[in-house]
């Protein structure tokens, strides 16, 4: 063919061959290459690669423990574990996502909250193909929404998990408290210790308050593990070992749901609390604030309105009163004042004090008045507690003294927090001396051992703490710890005394005296409690007690129809029943509730009425 | 064992029977041992593919299709005599770059690459699929015009003819193919018989070149890559994933591998692309560095066949052109096992006859029909 006629044909082909050669040894070089990396890959890196592809394929999943139940004392389901439904999203299969979550919205509905925190939850390091939820507690009719429109919503899914209910809501919200989900907070200190970071690798929930927070070591129980093997999406192919997890505990309490229903019930549209004690153990019946909230809402997250409701109330839902609320004694501390009085010699049964209506120091102008004007007359122990004589109480302690009054009261737990198993509990405040000039930076005064004399001045009881005080004098001293647990899985607590000491009074026989005279608060004729005479099913020792709100000025007028309801007093009353072989203490609290006769009274009747009744029938 | 079948397959037959056979085959136009080798390759690759496909029958089928098609192509292609590509190359080369041209204003395709061009009546086709033999062919046709070895003006010539495409499928972007076909070029010129100090200057002076390469070129999804292919496990569920995964595959697979069907990280699809770009990864983790050998063995065979084929041609152009093809086939199983095992950048280059895909297969194979019909076509038979 043209030129190339003339050429060096065999030059040509020797040039090419050369050329072919030379590419020859070097394709077999890379060759080599290519088999020196993979026998690199395959025999040196070996073992490291069969380990990162065993981790890929399996998987050791931690499977949560079911949370232990909680049981009233009579086996009243209070907190139990029920299916709730999820909603949701796995990104890498969902083909567009505002349209799956539009779609998603016209068919369920996806609050703006929603999507935010899916936004959120998105946005955290997460293995391909895991799901994020979108929204929680499907109802039934959801699920059945979700599923019929399954074929138009790739990457969505429901899944089922067990969450925290509390069936009795509102009665039981203080008491209990709630779980709720693991914050940062807690994740770190659970992460902090190797061991409770094993037990709650598959935990959501944990403890927030109340006696879910207490007993959470014995609720949670023992984490389980499953070796499965999954593929890239995480979709588990088969189990390759399981071991099961180990239930918490189950708890009995020795609440009563009767009594704590009850209590609500009575407590309608008051402020106020109620601690019932059974005597015999110190075992908790009843321990209800009032208003309440309904725990199940903060389960699986509160809604931001839900909690500013609860927050921005101004009857204060979310404070528990029978622990955290703190309140003069008043008129129920006499009793103690009483014994305190007979039992350190300055005075016995039979004496006897002429009452104008009003006290007086020596050499001090100011009158301290009696809640009766006119004074009560002459009157002995007995009549001072059945009438509630201020005077006569004001002369007691001030010729016993704070620092006889001040140790004798706290034998009965006052200015202490004195429970097993009640967390967050305040401890009130029982003043003497030393509290004054360490507090105040002031000396302790004659008046206000006056004041102390009446439950006024600068002490301060939680509603538990008076239970708890009148639980020990209805068992002539004997103390019992209070608590909330009564048995673990059917196994009942045995609860060491403690090293409280008993009480020991000079004369054994005061008690029963002091029980004599608090029954004739209600019997007597001139009884402060004389109203519940009418509903008297059983024979109750009480006594009543007003407390101030605002300070009343000497020789002012007190009108409580010109003060606000908010600065009317607190009205307190304490019980114990039958008086002779007490069963039940009982103290009641109510907020501005002015007459204890009135309004704390006939609902520490009703509680003890309740217990007996019931316990009868 | 090994030298004497080797020496039988590459070089001409000693054997009665198998070069009776041969003498048949090659009034056909085709080449036996050849033709067998791709067929057992062929085998092996639809073999591996049920496998990487995730057991699916429906694709190994529509890939044997795909063969069959490719088959009839290639052996279409080898009836052709050499004067026939000879003729048309200037023209496919003119149309290619037409279509190259098309591509770039009016091209379709996906994550900001224009790479398949759309036009109304025609069935969507890549125009860089056209040129991976127009190019070669033109460089071809034109070199064998000139005396070899090439004198300098007809080399820069040659360099315009290699750089127009290059440059063009370079601004699709592919970086890929573009560095496949201005290869495929550039062997056209080393067969010629280039001076081997033009090589290494030209080497030096692209080494030279490629920071400028790096901030004026590359695109970002290019760099990425890189920097992926440097340090993987620096985005290990991004951009690392793959690799991470293809490298667990393959190593995970020891000697003798994990049993065919039996890998996890293929069957249980942590190994992505696991059909097409990164099969070879499914049979190293099943079959083990004693499968990778055995399909090494067999790229090895086929190329050095077609080198052999290559030296057979009666014409300088046949010569050039089957030289070209034969190393461009070994540079994209190499680039392939490369990018996969982690010692080059992922760069999106099917494994010859094994990866699934049947523009590749129809391609190959078609370079292939080419090639024999320069290696079995004698003007004075």
């Amino acid at each position: 063919m043209w030129e190339h006629s003339f050429r060096d044909k065999a030059a040509e082909t020797r040039l090419f061959r050369s050329r072919a050669i030379t590419l020859a040894v070097f394709i077999l070089l890379m060759i080599s290459i290519l088999v020196w990396r993979m026998a690199y890959l395959q025999i040196t890196l070996h073992d490291k690669y069969k380990d990162l592809s065993e981790n890929n394929r399996i998987q050791l999943q931690p499977i949560a423990p079911n949370r232990g139940l909680i049981y009233d004392r009579n086996g009243v389901l209070l907190a139990e574990n029920v299916p709730s439904y999820s909603l949701v999203l796995v990104p890498e299969r969902v083909t567009d996502m505002d349209k799956t979550i539009e779609f998603l919205d016209t068919l369920i509905g996806v609050s703006e909250r929603d999507r935010e925190q899916f936004d959120k939850r998105k946005k955290l390091r997460r293995r391909p193909f895991e799901p994020i939820v979108l929204r929680h507690k499907l109802s039934e009719e959801e699920i059945a929404q979700v599923m019929v429109n399954r074929m138009y919503l790739p990457g969505v899914d429901v899944e089922a998990q067990l969450v925290r209910h509390y069936p009795l809501g509102e009665s039981f919200a203080h008491v209990l408290g709630y779980v709720g989900r693991i914050n940062q907070k807690e994740q770190a200190t659970l992460d902090a210790d190797a061991e409770t970071k094993r037990r709650y690798s598959a935990t959501q929930y944990i403890g927030k308050l109340g006696v879910e927070k207490r007993y959470e070591a014995d609720l949670h129980g023992e984490v389980g593990y499953q070796k499965v093997e999954t593929n890239a999406r995480g979709r588990i192919i088969q189990v390759l070992e399981q071991q099961d997890p180990t239930p918490g505990q189950d708890i009995t309490l020795h609440l009563d749901s009767r009594l704590q229903t009850l209590a609500q019930k009575e407590m309608k549209g008051m402020r106020g609390a109620l601690v019932a004690i059974e005597v015999a153990t110190g075992g908790i019946l009843s321990l209800y604030s009032n208003p309440s909230f309904d725990p199940n809402l903060f389960v699986t997250g509160i809604s931001h309105k839900d909690y500013s409701d609860l927050r921005d109330n101004p009857d204060l839902p979310l404070f528990d009163r029978t622990i955290r609320g703190q309140y003069p004694p008043a008129s129920t501390l006499k009793p103690f004042i009483g014994l305190a009085a007979v039992n350190s010699g300055i005075t016995n049964w039979g004496e006897t004090i002429d009452d104008q209506g009003w006290f007086q120091l020596e050499n001090d102008e100011r009158l301290y008045r009696d809640w009766k004007r006119t004074g009560h007359g002459v009157v002995n122990l007995e009549r001072a507690i059945v009438e509630s004589c201020d005077t006569y109480f004001y002369e007691m302690a001030v010729r016993a003294g704070i620092d006889t009054i001040s140790p004798f009261l706290a034998q009965f737990g006052f200015g202490r927090d004195m429970t097993l198993d009640v967390i967050n509990a305040l401890p009130g405040l029982l003043p003497d001396r030393d509290w004054k000039r360490a507090r105040r930076k002031s000396f302790w005064y004659a008046g206000d051992t006056v004041n102390l004399g009446i439950g006024q001045g600068f002490m301060l009881v939680t509603p538990l703490q008076l239970a708890t005080a009148t639980s020990v004098l209805a068992s002539h001293g004997e103390w019992k710890v209070p608590r909330l647990i009564y048995a673990h899985d059917d196994v009942i607590d045995e609860v060491p005394h403690g090293d409280i000491p008993d009480i020991e009074l000079n004369n054994v026989k005061d008690w029963d005296r002091m029980s004599n005279a608090m029954s004739k608060v209600i019997t007597g004729t001139h009884g402060t409690a004389r109203r519940l005479l009418s509903r008297l099913d059983f024979p109750i020792a009480g006594k009543t007690g007003t407390a101030q709100v605002v300070g009343i000025k000497q020789d002012e007028e007190y009108d409580s129809e010109s003060l606000k309801e908010r600065l009317r007093d607190h009205a307190l009353f304490i019980a114990f029943a039958p008086v002779d072989k007490p069963e039940i203490a009982v103290a009641v609290v109510i907020e501005n509730g002015e007459s204890a006769g009135r309004t704390a009274g006939p609902i520490a009747q009703s509680i003890i009425n309740e217990y007996l009744g019931g316990a009868e029938g | 064992m090994a030298s004497t079948d080797f020496s039988r397959t590459i070089g001409s037959g000693h054997h009665h029977g198998f070069s009776r056979s041969q003498a048949l085959f090659e009034r056909i136009h085709l080449d036996l041992p050849l033709t067998l080798l791709i067929l057992a390759l062929t085998i092996c690759g639809l073999a591996i593919l049920y496998s990487g496909s995730g057991q699916e029958w429906g694709m190994v089928k529509r890939q044997a299709i795909h063969f069959a098609i490719g088959l009839v192509v290639m052996i279409t292609a080898a009836q052709l005599p050499p004067r026939f590509y000879q003729a048309i190359a200037p023209w496919a080369y003119l149309v290619g770059l037409v279509a190259l041209l098309l591509v770039l204003i009016m091209g379709v395709g996906a994550k900001g690459a224009q790479r398949w061009l759309a036009i109304p009546g025609l069935p969507r086709f890549q125009p860089s699929e056209l040129v991976k033999l127009a190019l070669p062919l033109t460089v071809a046709w034109y070199m064998a015009r000139h005396p070899v070895p090439p004198k300098f003006s007809v080399l820069v010539k040659a360099m315009i003819i290699i750089g127009l495409p290059t440059v063009m499928i370079l601004k699709q972007p592919d970086l890929g193919t573009s560095i496949l076909i201005g290869a495929s070029g550039v062997l056209v010129l080393f067969f010629a018989g280039m001076s081997w100090k033009l090589i290494i200057s030209g080497g030096a002076l692209l080494a030279a070149s490629a920071p400028a390469m790096w901030f004026f070129v590359m695109r970002d999804y290019q760099k990425q890559r890189v920097l992926t292919f440097l340090n993987p496990e620096s985005d290990p569920l991004g951009s690392g994933w793959n690799i991470i995964q293809s490298k667990t595959a393959i190593g995970s697979g020891g000697i003798d591998g994990k049993g065919f069907l039996q890998g996890t990280q293929s069957q249980l699809e942590f190994l992505p692309e696991s059909h097409t770009d990164f099969i070879i990864a499914v049979l190293a983790e099943e079959l083990g560095l004693i499968g990778v050998l055995a399909l090494l063995t067999l790229y090895f065979f086929i190329i050095m066949r077609c080198l052999y084929l290559s030296a057979q041609c009666e014409t300088l152009f046949g010569r050039l052109l089957s030289g070209s093809l034969s190393v461009t086939f070994f540079i994209y199983v190499f680039v392939n096992i490369g990018m996969v095992s982690g010692i080059l950048p992922v760069v999106g280059v099917p494994l010859p006859l094994v990866s699934y895909g049947g523009t590749s297969v129809v391609s190959l194979l078609t370079a292939f029909g080419v090639l024999m019909s320069m290696a079995t076509h004698r003007q004075n038979p």
